[in-house]
């Protein structure tokens, strides 16, 4: 139930910044997608705690603000490394261990790995992760493990 | 205060810009697949973000304000998964990286 | 600025067309056609307030999403022949 009321302000939310018309014709319509959207979304069981991750969202700002800053430090050094000779980079694949449970901790992380610039997640299975970076380091930072614990903190 | 926030969007807008054009040139100039890849990832990362954000500060009404930010989400969300999608079905088909030799 | 701005997409979406003809694999292609998409988004933003016009920011929201979704499908038919990767191919 809780899922489903945070779907619909969301998707009122959602209606509102897309239509800026306030009108009762306007509003009516978009009561009824809303309405057409949960009744779908229903039929296709995907209305859980995976879709909606409310019981998170007290955690989500601290998480990431760390992960803006980290952002904009890897950003940095890939620009760097771009305007230097090839010679420069280091290209290295490696597998990583994630010590998540869930599955949506294991998705926090692979995500956040991907959305630094410099390190991909390239493949995942079970907790194994493949991650191919451009420099040696960022790989080792990875495996001192920072991310992975603040990610593991985050999900309990 | 107008001053202040012209010079923060113009600095914002410069940056931005250079973080693009430094996406453009790590894609030509990168030697394979993968490490494109991070090239790819400043330009869909920091340097979106920057441009959203000096054209936020240009802009004072609240709905274009929204927008803005909603695009700058939207980005952030997509550009991962699409990274990871590539990366994950050119290592299935076979695509070898080329790694550094120690 | 607006304008400079405009102009450094431009040129990063020229590189970004010059990958697209150079390959020399099928995924620097796409990756290449991914990137274009996202500058276009970026592009229609810019432009809509060089022009005044900042309804033109629908439209962005739209293409992102358009853009998102052609990788997606692309990438759908990564099991196909074509996408192997071989020597001959370079």
């Amino acid at each position: 139930m809780r899922h489903t009321i945070s779907l619909s302000l969301f998707l009122a939310a959602f209606w509102l910044l897309n239509s800026g018309h306030y009108s009762a014709l306007m509003l009516s319509l978009g009561a009824i997608s809303i309405v057409t959207v949960l009744y779908i979304v229903h039929r296709m069981d995907v209305v859980d705690h995976e879709s909606q991750p409310i019981h998170l969202t007290l955690k989500f700002p601290v998480y990431y603000a760390w992960l803006i800053k980290e952002i904009v430090l890897a950003n940095i050094l890939v620009v760097k490394h771009i305007w230097l000779s090839n010679k420069s980079i280091t290209p290295t694949i490696k597998t990583i261990k994630a010590s998540q449970k869930t599955d949506i901790g294991k998705v926090i992380y692979a995500n956040s790995i991907t959305l630094t610039p410099g390190t991909v997640t390239v493949n995942m299975e079970g907790d194994q992760f493949m991650v191919h970076a451009l420099l040696h380091e960022s790989i080792e930072e990875l495996e001192a493990g920072d991310m992975d614990r603040r990610v593991t903190e985050l999900e309990n | 205060m107008d001053t202040l926030i012209e010079t923060s969007s113009f600095l914002f807008l410069l940056i931005g810009s250079f973080l693009c054009i430094s996406g453009g040139v790590g894609i030509l100039k990168f030697p394979d697949f993968y490490t494109r890849m991070h090239a790819v990832g400043v330009t869909e990362t920091l340097a979106t973000a920057m441009i959203l954000i000096g054209l936020m500060l240009q802009n004072p009404d609240a709905l274009v304000l929204l927008k803005l930010l909603f695009i700058l989400l939207l980005t952030l969300l997509i550009g991962p998964t699409a990274s990871h999608a590539l990366a994950q079905a050119a290592i299935k088909n076979g695509l070898k990286p080329e790694l550094h030799k120690k | 600025m607006l304008t400079a701005a405009t102009l450094a997409i431009l040129i990063v979406m020229f590189m970004a067309i010059c990958r697209v003809v150079v390959g020399p694999t099928l995924y620097d292609r796409i990756l290449a056609v991914n990137m274009f998409g996202t500058k276009t988004v970026l592009l229609i933003s810019l432009l809509g307030f060089v022009m005044g016009r900042p309804e033109f920011l629908d439209i962005a929201i739209v293409y992102s999403l358009i853009n998102f979704i052609s990788v997606i499908a692309v990438l759908r038919y990564s099991d196909s022949s074509i996408f192997h990767h071989s020597k001959q191919q370079k």
